[in-house]
């Protein structure tokens, strides 16, 4: 007990004499002294970070804020909604996380005071930040789309974050007659996954097609293109047709209001009544970073593409779906790559030295059946600070390429999956 | 070994050294991204080919066939097409030097 208080006591004072010495010092001096990183969000983007981050500086001090227990990843989740495999299959724990020396900090991040740098966690828990890095993900707009709102989203899934919502839809599905009508609502860009309410189109398509062929798919979309569009929609006519059926903006598939209570989904052309209705509705960066200041009109996060960091507020990092990333896409490869690339610049910053200019990659695969992948991938390289694709490089599947070869790339997704997730929760 | 040779190695040496202050532990541009797929953990097996401890001039030559087509990929040839010859090397000594 007595060594106990005296300890205390010591702390006191040298907190004491920190203080004292913080008002005689220059900033830059205490950073140097005490550097600490908080990350916010355990998803691809923010559990990538802190460990890389771990990985150049094992004495670096991080904490990584995260509300929930396990992470779920959304990636092959349109497979679950399928019935091609359990959620379980997308859960990982902090476990190795936490080996890793990283403190988690478990709560919701409420507030950032970035006078004073500290983050403010749950009712009041306060962490002290040299750098803060955000990765929020996304949060749906619940203003945005009239009729859709929590209340709404149990009867009209979004399933656009993985978990309950996956297993709802999938749920709505198996309990669906034969010859019932599925409509998929995708929204304008930008959003998360840009190719993946057309990958879950497919394989909602390959279990109708399977289970019940009498069934019928409508995709009504806020865009007139999208991701990998001809790849998708030759892969339809092969193994869909009649089945599934696109209607673009122009041809009147912008979703302008739905009404739960009946599963309607209004366009300006007409009314949908749908047995399963998957709203996927118009987002924006993660809460805190609102919060933060860090995102701008738009609701995403203008960042500097050599460090990640905020062009709205300093000392604060974002990654991940939440960044205006010029011309990489929201994916979890994308988080991951953007993820590195940031640890190694916080790395510099907090000892004094300018980070070199990166470049990053990502890459993107689709199923279309369980058998039959496609991908996208790019490279990219700041110019003029926005993140952009090497011209000559990057590019999708070919058009005509063998049914063998979209097998192989089907494979190739499965050993992305457990390889990145390894790299980030394994 | 000669003299003559034992100070052209040094001076190699120090030439690579300077060049490349902090090739060991440094990632350079690009290298960073390449483990979302080629996985960096050992104890991961899948279709796609680790890189750490691989040999430099086998990686370059790989992604010079990439680029070139001679070597037939689905994503590799372009993601080849974004890097230098500068760049890939710089990328491959680094996997080269991983464990």
């Amino acid at each position: 007990m007595t060594r106990r208080r005296k300890t205390r006591r010591d702390f006191l004072a040298s907190s004491a004499a920190l203080a004292a010495s913080a008002a005689l010092m220059p900033r830059p001096a205490i950073a140097q002294a005490e550097p600490h990183v908080v990350v916010v969000g355990g998803g691809f983007a923010g559990a990538s970070v802190a460990r890389a981050l771990k990985q150049l500086d094992p004495r670096l001090p991080v904490t990584l804020v995260e509300a929930n227990r396990a992470f779920t990843a959304c990636p092959f989740s349109n497979g679950v909604i399928a019935g091609l495999r359990d959620l379980s299959a997308q859960q990982f724990s902090y476990e190795k996380v936490v080996a890793d020396g990283i403190v988690l900090a478990p709560g919701t991040a409420n507030l950032v005071d970035t006078q004073a740098r500290t983050l403010i966690v749950g009712d009041g828990v306060r962490l002290r930040y040299d750098r803060l890095v955000l990765a929020p993900g996304i949060d749906i707009r619940w203003d945005a789309l009239p009729g859709y709102d929590l209340p709404a989203a149990e009867r009209m899934p979004h399933a656009w974050k993985a978990g309950e919502q996956t297993l709802l839809l999938r749920r709505q599905l198996e309990a669906m007659e034969d010859g019932g009508l599925v409509v998929i609502s995708a929204p304008a860009n930008p959003f998360r996954c840009p190719p993946g309410p057309y990958e879950r189109a497919s394989l909602i398509a390959h279990y109708l097609k399977t289970k019940k062929p009498r069934s019928k798919l409508i995709i009504l979309d806020a865009k007139d293109a999208f991701s990998k569009q001809r790849l998708f929609q030759n892969a339809w006519k092969e193994l869909y047709p009649g089945l599934l059926e696109w209607v673009s903006l122009s041809m009147g598939g912008k979703v302008t209001a739905v009404e739960p209570a009946t599963n309607t989904l209004v366009t300006d052309f007409g009314r949908h009544d749908a047995k399963v209705a998957n709203v996927i509705p118009p987002q924006k960066a993660g809460r805190i970073a609102e919060l933060a200041g860090v995102a701008d009109r738009t609701g995403w996060c203008p960042i500097d593409p050599v460090t990640f960091e905020s062009k709205l507020v300093p000392n604060i990092h974002v990654i991940g779906d939440a960044t205006i990333a010029g011309g990489m896409p929201k994916s979890a490869f994308t988080a991951n790559a953007q993820a590195k690339v940031c640890a190694a610049a916080v790395a510099k910053l907090l000892k004094g030295e300018t980070p070199p200019e990166p470049k990053l990659i990502n890459t993107c695969y689709s199923l279309v059946a369980p058998d039959y992948g496609i991908h996208v991938a790019g490279v990219y390289r700041p110019v003029n600070g926005v993140l952009t694709e090497i011209e000559g490089s990057g590019g999708v599947s070919k058009a005509d390429a063998p049914r063998d070869v979209r097998a192989m790339e089907a494979t190739f997704a499965d050993s992305w999956f457990k390889t990145i997730t390894s790299e980030v929760f394994g | 070994m000669n003299a003559r040779i034992l100070a052209i190695v040094a001076a190699l040496g120090l030439a690579a050294i300077s060049v490349w202050p902090a090739a060991a532990d440094e990632a350079p541009p690009g290298a960073s991204s390449c483990s979302g797929c080629h996985a960096a953990n050992a104890g991961v097996s899948t279709a796609v080919p680790r890189l750490a401890g691989r040999n430099a001039g086998e990686l370059v030559a790989q992604m010079q066939a990439f680029r070139s087509g001679e070597r037939q990929a689905t994503v590799m040839d372009k993601i080849a097409k974004g890097f230098s010859d500068a760049e890939v090397q710089a990328i491959a000594a680094w996997y080269a030097a991983q464990k």
